[in-house]
């Protein structure tokens, strides 16, 4: 379902020009579960933004759900980010006015459904993930980890075909961050494609094919999670 | 077009958050525009109040009565070419109605004979300056809004025999006779006394113009035995029907040439007039007083706004981050547009019902303390000033909204 050949992405600063993707190439299917790990700076994000159609490659070949991405204008590109793909943030970015409830609303709004069938849907996978007592609360109201799932119950509600997680647990102690990767794994025994990235081996653990960036080239991509292989990497990351 | 619903009352509800949550930084802001919109209301006020004051003293004249004048009632250049005409004579206004008796289907109905002086009038030591005395025969009450509060207007007998009666206005009557009633009483007009059997109602005086309350009537008769001196005579003719004016118009001026004997190569020597022709000379000047006034209000909305699109661009700048989120989560740029131009918009309206509130008491206070001066408050000026507020609202918050909707989402996200 996606389907990206040779992209790459360069940020232009004054004279300087950051090549922060190299040329990539990646096929992800439906109901794959993929860690992307690498060395801070090797594009993780960059990857992401663009998987997310946050963001347009400076050249490359982008084709979701056999769409070329490049084709699309700006809301068409919304209508697919609202539909089609779910964002987990490791700052959570909820709206911190708003009630979890009005929180995971909040997509459902942009896709022009009725207020009832809105309520119902977000009180529905607001309790799937565990906070059905708390759909009143605002996120200054809640734990770290319950922020976490309301921001992972918003990028549930539509219905997405990929959650896209960007170090969903760097903000959270290895516990909760545990609690978390428990529920990423139920979504994906429930048929979802989730592609996370992360620094953390533990983490990384959880997927069933693993990825790796540096500077903006992808060094491997395996199944599973190889600890012979995918340990010198995370070693020099934390050096 | 649903989802379009959905997205302006999320827009509402976020803009009402935003402001509790900023209490007094939209209080401050609005305040801006809560003084544009007093500014502006006081001044719409009072532009209607003057044009309600033009369009009264303009009822005095009449709209269904011709005057013959020597001088057109409008600026001429050529006024050489009006100064040697021969002035108008009273008793044109028989010859008038007989004629006008002869013609048959005629669209005039009467002609009433007037001349004016100014004088000063008195009565037991008070005296009222600058008296409008007014000429004319009992017929003048068809020609005109005369009604009495108390008495009556001068009869046919008493206009015919030259009695030394009179009929005055409210003001004169309230100055002269400040504590009785002014009826059977006698003035003293010019050394002539002059026995009161009226009193007009009160009309209402407006920026010094034109209005019966300054102003006496005697017999036209008495007039020309006292006074007839150094006076200016016209005379003003009913017509039958004033969506028939024009016709009415060219019917009297071909009576008034056949009184003054013209061969039909030579130029009218006389003015027909009507309300219409003065109304279109004020009114130029009644439009720039209120384009002049509504200019200079209007820039402290102006300011106003400012302060509005100010505001605006700070709470997208703070709100960089969650604009990022919102366009993750599948907000188009157009729905950002929305929330912000809704959010600029939603101060203005507060500021502006505010504004109102105040306005309309200070109408209220100001229609108490200067009754005479005819301010309005409006039902229409509250429309008004709520699509002021809105034009405002989005007006200000334009720019900001544009901006907010064009950022890129990776930025916004970034955004620290
Ligand atoms: N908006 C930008 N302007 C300029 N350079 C940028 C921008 N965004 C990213 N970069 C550069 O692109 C490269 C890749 O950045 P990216 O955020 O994808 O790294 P990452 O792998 O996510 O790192 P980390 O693990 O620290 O989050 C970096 O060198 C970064 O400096
Ligand atoms: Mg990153």
């Amino acid at each position: 379902m996606i389907d990206i050949e040779n992209i790459t992405k360069d940020y232009v600063m004054g004279e300087e020009v950051v090549h922060a993707l190299r040329g990539v190439t990646l096929k992800i299917h439906r109901n794959e579960y993929i860690a992307i790990m690498g060395p801070s700076g090797s594009g993780k994000s960059t990857l992401m933004n663009m998987l997310g159609c946050l963001d347009t490659p400076t050249s490359g070949r982008y084709e979701f759900n056999g769409k070329s991405v490049a084709e699309m204008d700006d809301d068409e590109l919304a209508a697919v980010r609202n539909r089609e793909i779910g964002f987990v943030f490791q700052t959570f970015n909820l709206l911190p006015r708003s009630t979890s409830l009005r929180n995971v609303e909040l997509p459902l709004i942009y896709a022009g459904i009725e207020p009832e069938r809105r309520m119902e849907r977000a009180t529905q996978v607001l309790t799937d993930v565990g906070l059905g007592d708390r759909i009143h609360h605002k996120p200054n109201e809640l734990s770290g980890g319950q922020r976490q799932r309301v921001a992972i119950a918003r990028a549930l509600v539509n219905g997405p075909s990929i959650i896209l997680a960007d170090e969903p647990t760097g903000n959270l102690d290895s516990k909760t961050g545990e609690e978390i990767m428990d529920l990423l794994e139920r979504l994906y025994e429930r048929g979802n494609t989730i592609i996370l990235v992360t620094h953390e081996r533990d983490i990384a653990a959880h997927a069933r094919r693993t990825v790796h960036l540096r500077d903006g080239l992808i060094e491997l991509d395996h199944a599973g999670f190889i600890p012979e292989l995918d340990l010198p990497i995370a070693e020099m990351t934390s050096t | 077009m649903k989802r379009f619903l959905y997205e302006l009352s999320e827009s509402w509800k976020i803009a009402a958050a935003q402001m509790r949550s900023n209490l007094t930084r939209s209080t401050l802001t609005a305040l801006g525009v809560i003084i544009g919109i007093i500014a502006v209301t006081l001044m719409g006020t009072a532009v209607n109040g003057i044009s309600i004051g033009f369009d009264k003293s303009m009822a005095v004249l009449g709209d269904d009565v011709l005057y013959v004048t020597q001088w057109p009632w409008k600026p001429v250049d050529d006024w050489w070419n009006y100064r040697d005409r021969k002035k108008i004579k009273t008793e044109y206004a028989e010859t008038l109605n007989r004629m006008i008796a002869a013609t048959p289907n005629s669209k005039l109905v009467i002609a009433v004979p007037t001349s004016s002086f100014m004088r000063s009038i008195k009565y037991s030591g008070n005296q009222v300056d600058n008296v409008f005395v007014l000429g004319t025969t009992s017929d003048f009450i068809v020609t005109s809004t005369i009604d009495c509060t108390s008495g009556r207007f001068f009869n046919e007998l008493e206009s015919r025999g030259g009695a030394n009666v009179v009929m005055i206005g409210y003001d004169v009557a309230d100055a002269l006779f400040p504590s009785q009633s002014p009826i059977d009483k006698s003035v003293l007009i010019n050394g002539q006394l002059f026995k009161v059997v009226g009193v007009n109602t009160r009309q209402g005086t407006f920026l010094g113009l034109f209005s019966w309350d300054s102003m006496v009537a005697i017999p036209l008769a008495a007039f020309n035995k006292y006074f007839s001196a150094k006076s200016d005579s016209d005379v003003r003719v009913k017509i039958k029907d004033k969506t028939k004016l024009a016709d009415a118009k060219d019917e009297l001026t071909g009576l008034m040439r056949r009184v003054r004997g013209l061969p039909p190569e030579k130029k009218d020597d006389f003015s027909i007039n009507e309300q219409q022709a003065f109304k279109s000379t004020l009114d130029p000047v009644k439009n720039s007083i209120a384009i002049a006034g509504l200019f200079i209000t209007g820039l402290s909305l102006f300011v106003g706004a400012i302060g509005i699109m100010n505001i605006t661009f700070v709470s997208v700048k703070e709100r960089t981050k969650e604009i990022g989120t919102r366009k993750a989560l599948g907000a188009r740029r157009r729905t950002i547009l929305l929330q912000f131009l809704i959010e600029s918009t939603a101060l203005c309206l507060l500021g502006g019902f505010i504004g109102l509130v105040f306005a309309y008491l200070m109408c209220f206070g100001i229609g108490k303390a200067f009754p005479s001066f005819p301010i309005h408050f409006s039902l229409g000026l509250v429309f008004l000033s709520m699509i002021v507020s809105i034009m405002t609202g989005l007006f200000s918050g334009f720019a900001p909204a544009w901006t907010a909707s064009r950022l890129d989402p990776v930025a916004a996200l970034r955004y620290e």
